[in-house]
Parts: structure tokens; C-alpha cells; sequence
């Protein structure tokens, strides 16, 4: 499907004895993209991504790189590198040599050699610690060592493990954006796995979902938020109120649909076709609901809003924003409303039990095919 | 950065803080212990440091008192063409006995710690066995085999019996020593070209050194002590711990063997001294190459 794809992963699986760590994985990655691989623990990512590296083989399927099948190329021979978890710094070598390890058959001067490792150096902004060993690093070095140690002979495609998994949460947001900087600059592919989804759609260009050994959806961070495809999506990504529903009427991009003791609700339908009667979900973001402690006007309640009134249950306070947990009418599970705390928060512990109105637009609700 | 900055002086607090708080109970705890480990040390070794103190004692008779200083002993050990060729017919073993076992460990450890195939711990416990089966059975066996196939004995089939329990040894120093190191580094060196030889040379080796030298010592020590398996496959060519055995027969000579046992406790003291301080700086780098 994706023959002239930079990386194609072509009906790849990966069996462990009797576990299947990756499931027929199909797709392709385009050159100079920023790609990562996204899901919960276990379902696969590193599998996938040691396979393009070389120290996994595929069970069934093929690994192609700029047009050439990997499936006999041990890691040596491939135009790939990796940043290991562990960062993996050689501990017996100085930062001089780890970066520099792969010159070796280059055969350099001693000059040419350390005016290279020099300027990878000052690439990730470590001059003047050639002669440092593994142990005399903060975490956070480490990982641009073995940054630049991967980087130095401009590989096709830059592999990515987690490489921020150790770092404390202020470092991390720093290095998320400093290696989307050294991505531009470089242009190289690279392919980078996490399990956290802000990382993920801070940093990508395109996010592959994936659980279970298989990727439930491939696209860039604003669609996968916006238009998820699927429930898990929608709920691995962010956080999501779904409530069931069945389609009434679709005309021009909008359906009416009946979301039982919600009433009716009017919803975008993004090119996707809904035909009448049929059973969906529809999805909400916290953040798209406004809530209000007034009942709308009547002027307000024509065009694409939807309204429906509930009582408020819990509401928890984050300084910038606050949480409201609302029961509906005949609804199991509270509806999550995020909102900014623009003004001093209006709904505080105090407002538990008042009646309250909430509403968002038609062009917020996600319907979702249910399965 | 701020971790650089934070983390040292937190934890080094800690540590002063369990230190202080550990001190005041622990102390009447080591009284006792301390009692108890001097009369153990005692126990264990001053018989043996009755050897060196009688080997420069002026007489063959082994009793107290002392009757004067010599050094008589080592000059006639010295000149005996026995002692002399025995120890180097025990030299002439332990050595290939030690670097091919350690070769055949530190392969064998690589196997175990780096691949995955079924019936592994199969393979491991077999290896490890000659630690636990009797030498003397061990002795009887391999000399029944020998005599079958019709192979001569000599320092060559003794070198072929000290070869499962030295490898044994090796493959347990060598497995600790691989363990000790994340796997990643190796696929590191892979990964960025290096083929799996240039990847052992480069990156393995360095790292297990102080185990290939603590397995090469501890190894040499254990061929060059071994009495039982040494005495069915020895032949005609005594080694070293035989020889002095067949010695005590005549009280004469026995000053000359505790001068030699003099010397060799000391050798082999300094030997495991020194192959101890290269595992426990293993320990060391085990610490460096976490995250
Ligand atoms: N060497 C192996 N032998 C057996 N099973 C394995 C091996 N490596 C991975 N698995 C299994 O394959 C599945 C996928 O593992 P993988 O390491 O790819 O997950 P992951 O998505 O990277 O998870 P995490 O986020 O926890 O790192 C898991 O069920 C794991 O137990
Ligand atoms: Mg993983």
C-alpha cells in the first residue's frame, strides 16, 4: 500500500513464543518527518521499533528503508541509529569516544576527529566535555550524549526510545522542545516512542495510536484530537464524554441525533456518512462544554447549540483551570466539563448540588460509529 | 541544570542522617559480634599460621618450644629436584587449565546472559554441576573413561579433569559480570556499525576485564590445589599438592614441605587478594552504567 513510503512497514507481526507483540502493522513514514508511536504499556511500541533498528526480526512481513528490504541487514549494516532508553553511554569511554564511536572506520586525523565530536558538542550544547565519562552526567546529559553520538554519522532515520521517560517534568518539557528543534535543523526521519500523549502531540507531525500489538489510527496531533476515530482513540487521547446515541435526520455536514434522556443533539458529521437509525456515539471534550449557573435565553436555544441542564456533583480546583463533574438526567457516568478560570472561579466546593446548565456547539460533538 | 545542583546535597544528607541515627544501637551489637569473629578468624587460621612459624623454626621435630631461627629449610626445599619439579608440573596445569577455562566460562556466560534458547537452565545447572558432584567420583569416572579409550595419563589428562570444575568457576564469575551490564550498550555498539566481534572487543571485553583477570587467578588457584582428580589422573608426574602429600611420609622432610606451604600460602593469599579487589570493582562500575 505504501511501496514508495521513506520507512514502509508492510504487514509487519512479531511473535514472542506465544505472545503476539505486533499484530500485522501496516503503514508508512514519510522522510524528514517527526513520527511517533503512541500507546499504553506493552502494546508493542519498542518491538515495533527495535524491528526497525535490527535486533528484532519480523515473524511475518517486511521492513523497507529508502527502498531497501531490511529483513537479512543486521543492525550494523542499516542507515538507522538509535537513542536507547538507557541512553546506553558506554561506560569505560569518555564523552569524546562515545561520540565518536562510530568514526572508527572512517580512519580521521586526531584533528578531523575532534573538530567532528566538537561540533556535535556544541549541537547539544555540551562544550568542553570531551573528556567526562557516563558517571559524571546528569540524566539530562546523558541523553543529548547519546544524541549526538546517534546523530554524528547523519543517519537516514533517527530511532527514539522513551528518551525523556527519565527526566524530571521540567527538564522534559525543555528537551521536547529542543529536540524538535534538532529534528528541523538535522532533517532527518525521526522515530520517536512514548507513552505520554502531550509528548506525542507536542512534538509530531504524525502520531500512530497504537494497543495491542496493532495501531487503531495514523494522523497529526490536531486530528487525532479533533476527529478521533474510534472510542479508544478518543479516550486514550485526552479525555472524552460519550453518550450513546442513534442518528435522526443527516443533511449538509450536521445530523440531528436522539442521545436518550438528553433529548436531541445536533452534531458535525466531518465527511463521514451516518445513515438514519443507526447507533452512535457521540463525543465531547470537557473543555468544549461551557457551564453556566443560568438557563439560556431563549435566543440562544436556535442554530448549532446544544443545551441540556444537570446538577453539579464535584468540582475540583487546578489554579488555571477547574474541573466539574455533572450528573444528567438519566446519564451513569458524571459528565467532565474542563473550564478556564478566567474570572475568580465562579463554581467552588460550596456550588455542589445546584442545578446547572451546560452547552457546546455543534461543530464539538465527535460522532463516533459504535462498535 | 538543577538536578546536578539538588540531588547531591540530598542525598548525602541522608546518608549522614541514617549514619547518626544507626551509631548509638548498633554499637553494643558489634561487641558481640566482634568476639565472635576474632574467635572465629582464630579458629580458622591460627592452625595454619602454625606452618609458617615452625618453618623457621632450627629443628625437624614440630613441637613447642622454638629452638631457634633458619632459614635452613628454604635453601634444601630449594635444591629438591622433587619439590622443584612438581611445582613446576602444577604450574605446567593450572596455567592452560586457567586461561581455557576462563575462555570456555566467559563464552559460555555470554551464551546464558545475552541469547535466549529453550532448556537453558538445563545447560546451566550441567555446567555448574562439577561444584557440587564429589571429585572423588568425578576421578573414578574420568579414569575409567580414560582407561577405556586407552589415553595415557599424564599432566595432560589431569589438565582435562580440572577443566569442568575451573569452568565452572569461570562461567559463575563471568555470569555476575555480564549481568552487571545493561545489554543495550552491546546493541549500542551494534547499532552504530560495529559487527558482533568488533562489538566484543570494543565494548564487552573492556567491561569484563576485571572478571576475565579475577576468573584467570581463581581459576589457577583451584587447578593448582586440587588433590583428588591430580591423584587418579596423575601418572608418574606428581603435582605439587601430591608430591607433598608423599613427602610426609618421612619426618625429615617436613620442614622443607612447610617451608614451600609457607611460600605458597602467601602466593595464593595474595592471588585471591588480588582477584577479589578486580570482582568488587565490577561492583563498582555496575553503579556507573545505570541510568
Ligand atoms: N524479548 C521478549 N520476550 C518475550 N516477550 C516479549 C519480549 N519483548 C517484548 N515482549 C512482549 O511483547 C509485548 C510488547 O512489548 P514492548 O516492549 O514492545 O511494549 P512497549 O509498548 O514498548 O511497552 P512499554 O511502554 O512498557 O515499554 C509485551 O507483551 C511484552 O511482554
Ligand atoms: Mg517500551
Amino acid at each position: 500500500m505504501n511501496a514508495n513510503a521513506f520507512i514502509a512497514i508492510d504487514d509487519v507481526s512479531k511473535d514472542f513464543g506465544t505472545v503476539r507483540a505486533v499484530d500485522r502493522v501496516a503503514f508508512g513514514i514519510a522522510r524528514g518527518e517527526f513520527f511517533s508511536l503512541l500507546g499504553p504499556s506493552g502494546c508493542g511500541k519498542t518491538t515495533l521499533l527495535r524491528m526497525l533498528a535490527g535486533f528484532e526480526f519480523p515473524t511475518e512481513g517486511e521492513i523497507y528503508i529508502d527502498g531497501q528490504a531490511m529483513a537479512s541487514e543486521p543492525p550494523e549494516n542499516r542507515p538507522v541509529n538509535m537513542v536507547f532508553q538507557s541512553y546506553a553511554i558506554f561506560p569505560h569511554l569518555t564523552v569524546r569516544k562515545n561520540i565518536g564511536y562510530s568514526l572508527r572506520r572512517d580512519r580521521l586525523s586526531r584533528v578531523e576527529f575532534d573538530r567532528k565530536v566538537g561540533r556535535m558538542l556544541e549541537l547539544i550544547k555540551l562544550p568542553g566535555y570531551e573528556e567526562r565519562k557516563s558517571h559524571e552526567l546528569s540524566g539530562g546529559e546523558r541523553q543529548r550524549v547519546a544524541l549526538a553520538r546517534a546523530l554524528i554519522r547523519r543517519p537516514k532515520v533517527l530511532l527514539l526510545d522513551e528518551p525523556l521517560g527519565a527526566l524530571d517534568k521540567q527538564l522534559r518539557e525543555q528537551m521536547q522542545l529542543e529536540l524538535r528543534d534538532l529534528q528541523r535543523e538535522v532533517g532527518i526521519t525521526f522515530v520517536f516512542v512514548t507513552h505520554d500523549q502531550e509528548e506525542a502531540l507536542t512534538m509530531s507531525d504524525r502520531i500512530a495510536v497504537m494497543s495491542k500489538g496493532r495501531y487503531l489510527q495514523i494522523d497529526t496531533p490536531t486530528q487525532l484530537y479533533e476527529a478521533p476515530r474510534s472510542r479508544e482513540v478518543a479516550a486514550f487521547i485526552g479525555s472524552m464524554n460519550f453518550f450513546d446515541a442513534r442518528v435522526e435526520e443527516v443533511a449538509d455536514g450536521h445530523a440531528r441525533v436522539a442521545a436518550g434522556p438528553l433529548g436531541h443533539l445536533r452534531a458535525a458529521t466531518r465527511a463521514k456518512r451516518f445513515s438514519v437509525g443507526e447507533t452512535v456515539l457521540a463525543a465531547v471534550r470537557p473543555e468544549k462544554i461551557t457551564i453556566s449557573s443560568r438557563p439560556p435565553a431563549p435566543s440562544d436555544a436556535s442554530g448549532g447549540t446544544n443545551f441540556v441542564k444537570g446538577v453539579l456533583d464535584a468540582t475540583a480546583y487546578l489554579g488555571d483551570r477547574s474541573h466539574h463533574y455533572i450528573r444528567l438526567p438519566g446519564v451513569d457516568k458524571p459528565v467532565a466539563v474542563s473550564a478556564q478560570n478566567l474570572n475568580p472561579a465562579e463554581f467552588d466546593v460550596e456550588s455542589r448540588k445546584r442545578d446547572v446548565w451546560l452547552n457546546w456547539s455543534s461543530e464539538a460533538v465527535v460522532l463516533l460509529r459504535a462498535t | 541544570m538543577t538536578i546536578r545542583d539538588t540531588a547531591p546535597v540530598a542525598s548525602g544528607e541522608a546518608r549522614t542522617k541514617t549514619r547518626a541515627r544507626r551509631a548509638p544501637d548498633a554499637a553494643p551489637r558489634i561487641g558481640a559480634l566482634g568476639v565472635f569473629a576474632v574467635l572465629y578468624l582464630a579458629f580458622i587460621y591460627a592452625p595454619v599460621l602454625f606452618i609458617p612459624l615452625f618453618s623457621f623454626n632450627d629443628s625437624t621435630y614440630i613441637a613447642f618450644p622454638l629452638s631457634g631461627f633458619t632459614t635452613e629449610w628454604y635453601v634444601t626445599m630449594s635444591r629438591s629436584d622433587g619439590l622443584v619439579g612438581a611445582l613446576t608440573n602444577s604450574i605446567k596445569v593450572a596455567t592452560p587449565a586457567a586461561v581455557v577455562s576462563t575462555l570456555l566460562g566467559t563464552l559460555a556466560a555470554k551464551a546464558v546472559t545475552r541469547y535466549r534458547m529453550p532448556g537453558m537452565e538445563a545447560v546451566v545447572s550441567f555446567i555448574m554441576s562439577p561444584l557440587v558432584v564429589p571429585a572423588i567420583i568425578v576421578g573414578v569416572a574420568l579414569l575409567i573413561i580414560v582407561n577405556a579409550i586407552g589415553i595415557e595419563l599424564s599432566l595432560f589428562t589431569v589438565f582435562l579433569a580440572h577443566l569442568p570444575p575451573c569452568t565452572a568457576f569461570a562461567m559463575w564469575i563471568m555470569i555476575s559480570r555480564l549481568e552487571g551490564f545493561d545489554a543495550a550498550i552491546e546493541e549500542a555498539s551494534r547499532d552504530l556499525g560495529e559487527g558482533p566481534w568488533m562489538t566484543f572487543w570494543r565494548v564487552t571485553f573492556p567491561l569484563i576485564v576485571p572478571g576475565v583477570v579475577a576468573s584467570l587467578l581463581l581459576t589457577f588457584t583451584i587447578s593448582f590445589d586440587e588433590y583428588v582428580l591430580a591423584s587418579f589422573l596423575g601418572g608418574s608426574e606428581p603435582t605439587l599438592p601430591i608430591y607433598i602429600y608423599s613427602q610426609l611420609r618421612f619426618p625429615w622432610q617436613l620442614p622443607n614441605v612447610l617451608a614451600l606451604a609457607t611460600i605458597l600460602l602467601f602466593a595464593s593469599f595474595a592471588l585471591v587478594y588480588i582477584a577479589m579487589r578486580f570482582r568488587n570493582r565490577g561492583v563498582q562500575f555496575k553503579t556507573t552504567t545505570g541510568v
